[in-house]
């Protein structure tokens, strides 16, 4: 043979040349809402993941709490303290900017770990499904169409009521968030099965997993290594939306009060807590943690909307 | 290697084919200069560039070519059925004198199914899954012609008679899926008919079917156009479906069209390097090639890099400078038009 | 005694595709049993190709399935080099299988999409593990795609990236990869252009006789399987119907279903030509004809292929199921 010596790697720059030019790329460059809705997106991640240096104060350190401070309007000074805070102060005297960050950033945490666990779950069943068929394929499948005659808070609310009589009473605060993680997981995997497997049913057919087969390729590595990256386009996108579903979902249950707790409050807690003040007149406290949780579902939903509508070849 | 000339490949049997021409001067179509464009995000794309033909009455005009070269998008322009964004950007198409390619609404669907009657490769593009034949036969007659509904369904039994179905009467209640799919076919022939069109368009037809229903259906669309005087431009890649059923055939390539004439001369005796080379590479049943087709080098450009002069350049082993910065100009060549810079001159020695 | 290859021999496959039985029995429906395959023999010499010819459901792409192993017959075997390939996973089953390759008919479907040139054609390398060392797998790799006619820098490309042709070129790089002496090519070129087809023809015709390959190629276009046969297999509806060598089928086919698809298949020298079509269509698989199942469109049919399953006669060096065999090729009747 040649001297050439082939690699089977190419090089770093080509390949982002080869996302830049992308169809998605393309798709992306050219539609103003998705690229909003990625920068507003964007801006709440880092500012929940940079938390604790960007918030002016560290709300759920009793040590640094100001009583007297309780009910500072927006840009208000704290009749305790004299501190300045630009979106006020709840009934503890805790900066509702600085719990704003704090708890997006236990909303997100929980948010993206529901749909992670719920997208292995699902995409894992889903592709067992899709390519063993038969018993298997009806088992999973009926599992999954009796928990979709349930709305998805229920069904999350079933598995959190369980798992909370499961644990101490000592413990649960601490598992809280996990319990969460876990349930609303739980609820939320039936739609990554159901698409996963149609297209698996799909791509199975196909002739280079024939190939595979024909060479003694086990089903699992058919599985995981042939199939897993072709169905992976509908997983994206479902995961995307399910993101804005299952932040909505944890406030959901954060407010009904059988989330997050007051001590390490989310977005949904922070809500709850509002809410009780509305009507005296401490608007605030209600309303910035909303306009958060509505900036950040927005955000995620459309760009979940748009990476469907690119990924749908049929609507280019 | 070499290509089979004239002499030795007529042997077969050439019969000259002879029609009924049109009374009128007037061609039944006459396409002229046909551009379709599609405006895309990576450039502005040509599918059909610069296509010129005529069909006259009673005609059958082959239109071949393989995959990309524009034969299907230019049988759906002619008939108005451009799916968006593609649109025809200069050009015009005259049905018997009558320009059809500027037509919208009701004077298109007049032009659609009246006089101009469409087979596709797949019937369900045609007919109407939750509709009883018989009554699409009869609501399709009463649309295009001036009769009554008792008279329509007199004529959808007919039409469907006329293309073999046995039992009409009986299949005139039952749905498409009740039919094989060499009788869904006819049912779509009929269909294509019934309006008595001037001209059928008939997009690969018969690709979908077996060889033994594919003849039996090229058969009945043949008879039944030539009783009619139909003019049929049907669009096929089977250079044998082309022999067999065409008396004229137009060979297209990237969009354009390189060669077209009487089907027996262009076959046999093809002036164009590509219709020589698709002659010579094409397997017949009916004999032996024991010394191996010869294959053209590379594939069909995309239409985004359709190659500059004669498309072809790149693959043709006869390209001189010209051929690769100037459109061939238009040629008469026997009884072809021919799109290329170096039929008309003596081949070289090609045998190496 | 000819070296045989692949011994195929009574194999017979049955689909049960009835309804559920929940459906069965609400709609007093019985059992319906699809018989793809029907008592089908033939063997292979090792270095020739053995083509099948058949219409929509001959059982073609049945039978394919059946000799690489990827179904289990219903009843008889196939025997490869000897060994049976269907036996349950043993270390000769999986020697066997690396000797076993197939070149299938869509190329955009037959590579999978997401995974680099390179990946595609070592894989069958990496699983047979003839190349431990990742520097000679990419260079086997090299050659195998220079050996079809690709540059060894295709191999960081994705399927997307390549015509129909070169997508056909690299299945069959794949095919190579594990070193077969025994490819079943399903229908291979039949998504293809003419004018790529013929260079896909030709390049399996020089692998052939540059590497002694043994083919089972599968076809429903007689002009392809005329180029590319030295013996032939007439299906119709499951069974084989006529063996004969390509010349002796091509110049004087026998069975009356050969005749009848020989001349419905279009010339390119055909001018104007007439067709003798019988008329009728490939009846439905499930229930099909009694006796002889072309009986219902035959010209000679009489009540004996009605009723009785016609014999193989074997011929002047072919194999014809029919019951009017002899007097057809004595010439005493005419069709």
């Amino acid at each position: 043979m040649s001297s050439v010596q082939p690699t089977l790697k190419p090089s770093i720059s080509s390949r982002l040349r080869g996302v830049w030019e992308s169809d998605i790329a393309w798709s992306f460059r050219h539609s103003p809402v998705a690229m909003i809705a990625a920068f507003v997106f964007l801006a709440l991640i880092l500012a929940a993941l940079f938390a604790p240096w960007i918030a002016p104060y560290t709300p759920f350190d009793p040590a640094s709490l100001n009583l007297m401070d309780g009910f500072t309007p927006p840009m208000g000074e704290g009749m305790g303290s004299g501190s300045v805070y630009w979106l006020g102060t709840d009934d503890q005297g805790r900066d509702v900017f600085s719990t704003i960050l704090y708890g997006m950033r236990l909303s997100l945490f929980i948010g993206l770990s529901a749909v992670a666990f719920a997208a292995v779950l699902g995409v894992t069943l889903g592709l067992i499904a899709g390519y063993v068929g038969g018993w298997v394929d009806a088992l999973i499948m009926r599992v999954a169409d009796i928990q979709l005659t349930f709305p998805s808070i229920m069904v999350a609310l079933l598995i959190f009521g369980i798992a909370r009589g499961l644990i101490p009473a000592e413990y649960r605060d601490q598992m809280a968030v996990w319990v969460l993680i876990l349930s609303i997981g739980l609820s939320e995997w039936v739609q990554f099965a159901r698409t996963v497997r149609g297209s698996a049913m799909v791509e199975s057919k196909k002739d280079y997993v024939q190939a595979a087969r024909l060479i003694g390729r086990k089903p699992r590595q058919i599985l995981f290594r042939h199939l897993l990256p072709n169905v992976m386009g509908p997983v994206s996108v479902i995961a995307t939306i399910y993101l804005a579903l299952a932040i909505i979902t944890e406030a959901t249950l954060s407010f009904l009060g059988v989330g997050a707790p007051p001590t390490r409050p989310s977005l949904g807690t922070l809500i709850s807590i509002g809410q009780d003040y509305l009507f005296s007149g401490e608007w605030w406290i209600l309303l910035f943690p909303s306009m958060t949780l509505l900036a950040l579902a927005l955000s995620v939903n459309l760009l979940g909307d748009w990476l469907r509508d690119a990924l749908n070849p049929k609507l280019q | 290697m070499s290509i089979p000339n004239a002499s030795s490949a007529s042997a077969t049997g050439v019969q000259p084919v002879s029609r009924p021409s049109s009374s009128h001067d007037e061609p039944l179509l006459a396409v002229e200069d046909l551009v379709v464009e599609i405006p895309t995000r990576r450039g502005l794309l040509r599918p059909v560039d610069g296509v010129s033909f005529e069909l006259n009455a009673g005609e059958i005009l082959g239109v071949v070519g393989e995959s990309g070269a524009g034969k299907s998008i230019t049988g759906a322009a002619i008939i108005g059925l451009l799916e968006r964004p593609a649109r025809i950007a200069s050009g015009s198409v005259r049905l018997a004198g009558k320009r059809i390619d500027n037509l919208t609404g009701d004077d298109l669907r007049r032009v659609r199914g009246g006089e101009i009657g469409t087979v596709f490769q797949d019937p369900s593009t045609s007919l109407n899954p939750l509709q009883r034949i018989g009554d699409q036969l009869a609501e399709t007659a009463r649309q295009h012609l001036d009769i009554s509904r008792a008279e329509s369904r007199d004529r959808a039994l007919l039409a469907l008679q006329e293309v073999g179905i046995p039992a009409a009467a009986e299949r005139l209640d039952a749905y498409p899926h009740e039919f094989s799919g060499g009788m869904r076919q006819r049912v779509v022939i009929a269909l294509a008919l019934i309006g008595e069109p001037v001209l059928v368009i008939a997009d690969e037809p018969t690709t979908a079917l077996d060889v033994s229903v594919q003849a039996q259906v090229l058969t009945l669309l043949k008879r039944l156009c030539l009783e009619r005087g139909t003019g049929v431009m049907m669009i096929t890649h089977d250079m044998g479906v082309i022999a067999e059923t065409t008396d004229r055939v137009a060979v297209m390539y990237a969009g354009r069209v390189a060669e077209i004439g009487p089907t027996p001369s262009v076959l046999v005796n093809a002036a164009h390097p590509y219709t020589r080379g698709l002659m010579a590479s094409t397997p017949n049943p009916a004999s032996d090639v024991a010394e191996g087709l010869v294959q053209i080098p590379g594939a069909m450009p995309g239409l985004l890099s359709i190659p500059a002069g004669c498309a072809f350049h790149p693959r043709c082993d006869r390209a001189v400078p010209d051929c690769k910065q100037k459109r061939p100009p238009r040629e008469t060549i026997n009884d072809s038009d021919v799109w290329c810079w170096v039929a008309s001159q003596p081949q070289q020695a090609r045998h190496d | 005694m000819t070296d045989i290859m692949v011994e195929v021999s009574g194999l017979t496959r049955r689909f049960d595709v009835s309804s559920p039985w929940l459906n069965r029995l609400l709609q007093r429906e019985p059992r319906r049993i699809l018989t793809a395959v029907d008592d089908v023999s033939f063997s292979i010499a090792r270095g020739s190709t053995y083509a099948l010819v058949g219409e929509s459901g001959s059982g073609k792409s049945t039978i394919a399935k059946l000799v690489l192993g990827l179904l289990k017959p219903t009843a008889g075997q196939v025997l490869v080099d000897g060994s049976d390939l269907s036996a349950t996973a043993t270390a000769a089953s999986d020697a066997l299988r690396r000797r076993v390759q197939m070149i299938f008919q869509d190329p955009y479907a037959s590579l999978n999409p997401r995974w680099r040139v390179g990946d595609i054609i070592s894989e069958p390398i990496e699983v047979f593990g003839l190349e431990p060392d990742a520097g000679a797998r990419a260079r086997r790799v090299a050659e195998l795609l220079d050996q079809v006619g690709l540059a060894a820098s295709d191999a960081t490309k994705f399927p997307h990236q390549f015509s129909g042709g070169q997508r056909q070129r690299i299945g069959i790089a794949r095919a190579l990869a594990s070193r077969p002496e025994f490819i079943v090519c399903d229908e291979p070129t039949s998504a293809l252009d003419v004018s790529v087809q013929a260079q896909v023809l030709n390049l399996m015709r020089d692998l052939q006789s540059e590497l002694g390959l043994t083919y089972l190629f599968i076809s429903h276009d007689l002009s392809v399987v005329r180029y590319m046969a030295d013996q032939v297999g007439v299906l119709y509806l499951g069974r084989l119907v006529e063996t004969a060598t390509r010349d002796a089928l091509f110049e004087a086919p026998c069975h009356p279903y050969t005749r009848m698809l020989l001349d419905a298949a279009p010339r390119i020298d055909g001018f104007g030509r007439e067709h003798q079509t019988d008329g009728g269509e490939i009846p439905d698989p499930i229930n099909p004809p009694s006796g002889c199942h072309y009986h219902p469109r035959c010209a000679l049919a009489t009540e004996r292929c009605r009723v009785e399953v016609p014999a193989v006669s074997n011929l002047e060096g072919r194999q014809v199921v029919c019951h009017e065999a002899t007097q057809i090729l004595s010439g005493s009747v005419d069709l």
